[in-house]
């Protein structure tokens, strides 16, 4: 269970989360809404411990452990996974070699040994099959070229080797075309299990449609201002966020 | 001042032992040589070719000034020069630079040379390797020359290493001729896996002839100070020179490079990349002069040198330099000093990769392009085994006779 608390952040001095709780209980989908600039990377930033945000007030525990004092390597090893809104590219680097990176720290981490050649490279097939992920682009160095569609489709590719127990998509359906979404959309609740939660940070209805959220925050200027079931992104989806925004006045 | 009188006090005194232990085309150039150490001394830093190097300091320490011949059973295609073709042994000394002093001192005190030939249309099955071990219970000044000489149609791969079996301080001064025949296809490989101790000055010459390739691959994996020089002379139209080079250092490791591609007739090409990755203390240095002469149209010439300093204490001096004096010519330099990319540091971090793991991946990223563009399929594997096991800090000392099995 993620617990957030009177969350404030701040980025180069100005604050950009002011005061933020969120609870998402495990086996639960949480949309995150809101305008450009709101502060929703930001708040999924602070959550696996980007070194550019700085914590200035609250906390935020994940099943009663302090995360706030983990390094962003722990928190991954502990099950906490972001699919970046921009991926990073990273030359010289294969994806093999990169995800058996991955695996083995998470398997160090439960105690395991690292998992043997033929193994790996198996589950490595498995797992591409889930998103329909092209063999070409596990054969390259990690993103590299590749297209913005087949960034997010990797993202979810890389969750379903590493099988977290939270995931926190940002914007994973932007740049991927209508087919795209619908497999990673599949791909994602093929790979959930009761226990595995996620926030869904997303502008629009459709990926909402696939996950089904079970409930929709609306984040407005570093706080969540609106929190409703699912009708509410469908209300957002044709309405805005205007009469969210007049509401608060 | 002193740094020379060490040097030439005991070429008189054993001048006699030198000349009788050695061959009448070495002893040729011997007087001459003397006389040119002699006058000119070390090099200064005003040197131009010496800007980034510390040769009198790097020369004075007094080790033991080993003569001893080569020794241990040669490689198919090796030889003692005393046991070389005529025309063959008769090369020594006539590719380098003789006028400078490093090669100078080479010359006056070497008392052998290992002879690499390959003769006209031959391709040897296997890659020749030679072992340089520097061993021995005390510290030691060690001279080595290599000729190697590839006739008409002649290929081959050779394959060099420098490693040292003994913590010792060593100082090597090693000078490399290549003379290509026409239409000769020579890959070079020049790896050096010593230790903090040595001090290595390693000085290659090549001269190609009509449509020859080369293409020579420096590798630092580990040493203490090193400075290589590359001088190569496109001598022969349609030759192509390709000159790789990698660099691995950290702690107070000192690795200057320092290349001439000279073009000297129409269409020839070269392409250059140097790649640097350091941390710790560690410095380095890049100087690659790409020259042009007048009539060498159509010259095609890429050289980039790109480093990554992974902290900020770790220093990189990059030179490249481009002097054309033709049209018709297509050439690009470029050089590029990064640090490690935070944003990659952190992607890796939030799949799991601990913060150590993930700078390694990138560091090793970075060279990968230099060690991928190796030709020689089964070396490359091995490399990059070599490099993981470098930048984890696992390479022992004699890891290197992996690459000699
Ligand atoms: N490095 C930075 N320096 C200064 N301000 C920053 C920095 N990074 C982000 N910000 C600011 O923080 C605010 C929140 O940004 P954030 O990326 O969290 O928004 P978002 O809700 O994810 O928006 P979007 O929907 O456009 O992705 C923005 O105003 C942004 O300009
Ligand atoms: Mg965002």
């Amino acid at each position: 269970m993620l617990q957030i608390s009177n969350l404030h952040a701040s980025i180069g001095g100005k604050e950009i989360l002011k005061g933020i709780d969120l609870t998402v209980k495990d086996g639960e989908v949480h949309a995150l809404m809101g305008l450009n600039g709101a502060g929703k990377s930001t708040l999924s930033g602070v959550i696996v411990g980007h070194p550019a945000y700085e914590v200035t007030q609250g906390s935020i525990t994940w099943d009663g452990k302090d995360l706030l004092s983990l390094k962003p390597e722990e928190r991954a090893n502990e099950g906490i996974f972001l699919s970046f809104q921009q991926p990073v590219e990273i030359p010289g680097v294969s994806m093999v070699n990169f995800m058996r990176a991955a695996l083995n720290a998470r398997r160090k981490h439960q105690g395991l040994d690292p998992l043997p050649a033929a193994e790996f490279l198996k589950l490595m097939r498995e797992k591409r099959k889930i998103v329909e992920l092209d063999s070409k682009l596990t054969s390259r160095s990690v993103n590299e070229g590749f297209s913005g569609g087949e960034k997010k489709r990797n993202e979810i590719f890389q969750m379903a080797m590493l099988e977290p127990r939270l995931a926190i998509l940002d914007e994973t359906d932007s740049g991927l075309d209508v087919d795209a979404l619908r497999i990673v959309a599949e791909g994602f609740n093929k790979l959930r299990t009761p226990q595995t939660s996620a926030i869904v940070i997303t502008h629009y209805q459709r990926l909402l449609d696939y996950l089904r959220p079970d409930t929709v925050h609306v984040l407005i200027d570093g706080r969540i201002v609106k929190t409703g079931g699912p009708e509410l992104a469908a209300e957002i989806e044709s309405r805005g966020f205007d009469w969210i925004v007049k509401g608060m006045e | 001042m002193q740094a020379i009188k060490q040097y030439t006090d005991f070429y008189n005194e054993v001048r006699d032992v030198i000349f009788e232990r050695s061959t009448s085309e070495m002893n040729a150039q011997r007087e001459q040589a003397f006389r040119t150490f002699s006058t000119k001394g070390f090099p200064t830093k005003k040197a131009e070719r010496y800007r980034y190097a510390s040769v009198e300091a790097d020369f004075a320490p007094n080790f033991g000034i080993q003569l001893s011949p080569l020794g241990g059973k040669l490689p198919p295609y090796c030889f003692r020069i005393a046991e070389a073709e005529p025309r063959v042994r008769a090369l020594y000394n006539k590719v380098a630079d003789t006028d400078d002093s490093i090669v100078a001192l080479s010359a006056m005190l070497s008392v052998d040379t290992l002879v690499v030939h390959v003769p006209r249309c031959e391709r040897p099955e296997h890659p020749i390797q030679i072992s340089n071990l520097l061993r021995g219970d005390r510290d030691a000044m060690v001279c080595r020359r290599i000729l190697i000489v590839m006739d008409e149609q002649a290929q081959a791969d050779v394959i060099i290493t420098d490693r040292a079996a003994s913590q010792n301080r060593f100082l090597t001064n090693q000078v490399i001729e290549v003379v290509m025949g026409d239409d000769a296809h020579l890959s070079l490989y020049d790896i050096e896996e010593t230790h903090l101790l040595c001090t290595r000055y390693n000085s290659v010459f090549v001269h190609q002839g009509r449509n020859s390739s080369l293409h020579h691959t420096s590798l630092t994996l580990f040493n203490g100070h090193t400075r290589n020089r590359l001088d190569v002379v496109l001598a022969g139209e349609g030759s192509e020179v390709t000159a790789n080079g990698c660099v691995i250092a950290d702690k107070m490791q000192h690795v200057d490079n320092n290349t001439l591609i000279d073009h000297r007739v129409p269409r020839c090409q070269s392409s250059e990349l140097y790649k640097y990755v350091l941390d710790d203390s560690s410095v380095g240095a890049f100087a690659g002069k790409v020259l042009v002469r007048e009539g060498a149209q159509k010259t095609l010439s890429k050289e980039t040198n790109a480093n990554l300093c992974a902290t900020s204490s770790a220093r990189m001096y990059s030179q490249p330099m481009l002097e054309i004096y033709a049209d018709d010519v297509q050439c690009s330099h470029g050089s590029t000093v990064g640090q490690m990319d935070e944003s990659a540091l952190f992607y890796m971090r939030q799949r799991g990769i601990d913060e150590k793991e993930a700078r390694l991946l990138l560091k090793a990223a970075f060279i990968t392009e230099v060690i991928e563009s190796i030709p020689l399929e089964s070396l490359r594997d091995r490399l990059h085994v070599l490099v993981d096991k470098r930048m984890r800090g696992e390479l022992s000392k004699c890891e290197g006779c992996k690459l000699c099995q």
